[in-house]
């Protein structure tokens, strides 16, 4: 049996558009996978859809889907799997649906998946006694935004009220189950909301390889695969140390190819850029995780101390040994809610005395906010090019201070009308600040909402993913 | 390995990426061979690490051990100021702390104290 080939295209929502279709165009892969979802990214698309109700996904996605018709015509092998839907799933499919019918694919399968979405189920599920307690502080959920910017509330119905108008997004982490019945039924394109990033490997495997969903070692060495080649190019050469010896400009995105026992081979497509080898793939494999031995996902607890890795030619590294134990019964939900407004503003500070300057700068903007009654609850001022990337740990403080740095500034507050007042402090330093100062040339600040992030978890048993299997002319 | 009696860095063992969850961030460290992986591990120890970023507030730091792929992970509780969303640095996300981290230097004749 050949190995099953699941490729990336995308890494996080802003990732190259153009990754997807040179990717297809130089491999031919099984699958194509897209994730286009990070923490924060649910609660913008939630944002967005509360403007208008058929946005909230990512719009990138449909942009892809029409780079990718052409090989959808040729390769008839080739499937995509994307995480797109964002709060939406249902638009993205409307709308992947129109470009599939008007380029003569209207028979194309394109499946949707949905459940994922708590927020209309919220107070009922918490009225169920789901208590939604932070995972990070074990905080309950009625202490939501108490320890933040936001203002304080008083007596249970106004926190409850205040709790409703504060939550702007909730989504539980689907597994691979959803996406595994979408290609059982026959889809050829399967979107999706919240799935979580290694699923979207895991789902195809199960199905192609007939896994039982207990099966954990391989569903674990699935997931393995699936998490080496969820952020795109950062397993081929991307976010290397090595960045000098590959050709970034053309970096090819990964392919994993799996065979039966789970193991896989990370690859590239022939001819494109970038690199794969032991650190390129270990530096993927130890990337956002906590404890190694128990890398949590919806569908499995997986083990990475037992994981080996390598070399198997050029530009392919063999991972091997994974192993896993029962997934928990429960699911991650990312939950985001208001927290205010935020802004940052910067300024080029130029000259001998340009830290001095700098610090001045960011003295007199803020007391300019005091002046206008505007204490802001929380503000930063940053000297990019001394230092600022990480504060304290800079090894070079020995050296003296550059001739040139930026100045950032950076407050958050619960009132909108003071962080657009801070906002407006910038342009005025040119004229009225210390001698020096350039790059406001841009325009003032913009001024933006906060979504806060609350990381919580929600019975399985409690959640039902949902599968919809249509030709693309029958969503429209 | 350099001679006895020189400064080493921590990029001269291996390489090192940096992500975040939430308020909390993570530094996967992956040695250059089993030798370098052995200093790595009686050297970059939990304790100097938070060290060196002692500025940023974090909590307390973990150092997780995996021997098989010759890699260490370290995570740095509240190590970003909020987090993606809330954080009023200009890294909101422990991008940087990685290559940082790789400034961390050791001297290679004394393997017990004595550190920069």
């Amino acid at each position: 049996m050949p190995p099953l080939r699941i490729a990336n295209g995308a890494g996080f929502l802003g990732d190259w558009i153009d990754a997807p279709r040179r990717l297809v165009e130089r491999a031919e892969v099984d699958y194509l996978t897209i994730e286009h979802l990070a923490e924060l990214t649910m609660s913008i698309l939630a944002r967005q859809r509360e403007k208008n109700p058929d946005t909230g996904y990512a719009e990138d996605f449909l942009d892809i889907l029409s780079s990718l018709l052409p090989a959808l015509k040729q390769q008839s092998q080739l499937k995509v799997i994307a995480n797109s839907g964002g709060v939406n799933p249902p638009a993205c499919t409307i709308a992947a649906a129109k470009i599939l019918t008007e380029a003569g694919l209207s028979d194309v399968a394109l499946a949707c998946v949905t459940g994922d979405d708590l927020l209309p189920r919220l107070a009922e599920l918490i009225a169920g006694g789901c208590n939604f307690s932070n995972l990070d502080t074990a905080e309950p959920i009625s202490m939501l935004g108490e320890s933040t910017a936001g203002q304080a509330s008083s007596g249970t119905q106004s926190k409850n009220q205040n709790l409703k108008s504060k939550i702007c997004s909730a989504n539980a982490y689907l597994g691979a189950r959803p996406i595994s019945e979408a290609v059982t039924g026959g889809a050829r394109i399967v979107i999706t909301g919240r799935v979580a990033d290694a699923s979207l490997t895991v789902g195809p495997a199960i199905q192609h390889f007939g896994w039982q969903w207990d099966d954990w070692d391989r569903l674990a060495a699935a997931s393995v695969a699936g998490h080496l080649i969820e952020c795109g190019a950062q397993v081929t050469g991307g976010y290397s140390v090595d960045w000098s010896q590959f050709n970034l400009a053309d970096v090819g995105y990964p392919i994993a190819e799996l065979v039966a026992d789970g193991s896989s081979v990370i690859t590239k497509p022939p001819g494109a850029g970038g690199a794969i080898n032991r650190r390129t793939v270990v530096e993927q494999l130890v990337y956002e995780i906590g404890d190694p031995q128990h890398y949590l996902t919806p569908d499995v607890d997986c083990d990475f101390t037992t994981v080996q890795v390598a070399e198997a030619g050029s530009d392919r590294v063999a991972v091997t040994g994974a192993t896993g134990r029962p997934a928990t019964d429960t699911y991650k939900v990312s939950l985001a809610y208001r927290d205010g407004w935020m802004a940052s503003g910067q300024l080029l500070v130029y000259g001998s005395d340009c830290r001095e300057k700098a610090e001045a700068c960011g003295h007199i903007l803020l007391e300019r906010c005091k002046m206008a009654g505007y204490e802001l609850a929380r503000t930063h001022v940053e000297l990019l090019g001394f230092g600022a990337g990480v504060p304290g740990a800079w090894f070079w403080r020995k050296y003296q201070a550059p001739g040139e740095l930026v100045l950032r500034v950076s407050a958050h507050d619960p009132r909108r009308e003071a962080v657009e007042y801070f906002a407006k402090q910038f342009a005025p330093l040119i004229t009225s600040g210390p001698a020096g100062l350039a790059g406001y040339a841009a325009g003032r600040p913009q001024v933006r909402p906060v979504f806060a992030y609350w990381p919580t978890l929600v019975p399985k048993s409690l959640v039902q993913p949902r599968v919809e299997v249509r030709p693309a002319k029958e969503w429209i | 390995m350099p001679p006895p009696g020189k400064t080493i860095h921590v990029r001269d063992l291996g390489s090192a990426r940096s992500g975040d969850k939430g308020n909390h961030a993570n530094i996967g460290v992956v040695a250059n061979d089993e030798a370098a992986y052995g200093v790595l591990c009686s050297r970059l120890t939990a304790v100097r690490v938070q060290t060196h970023f002692q500025e940023l507030g974090i909590t307390r730091v973990e150092r997780f051990e995996l021997p098989g792929v010759l890699a260490l992970n370290f995570v740095l509780y509240d190590a970003l100021a909020g987090g993606a969303s809330r954080s009023l640095r200009i890294d909101t996300q422990g991008k940087l702390l990685a290559t940082s981290l790789l400034d961390l230097t050791f001297h290679a004749n004394a393997w017990k104290g004595n550190e920069q």
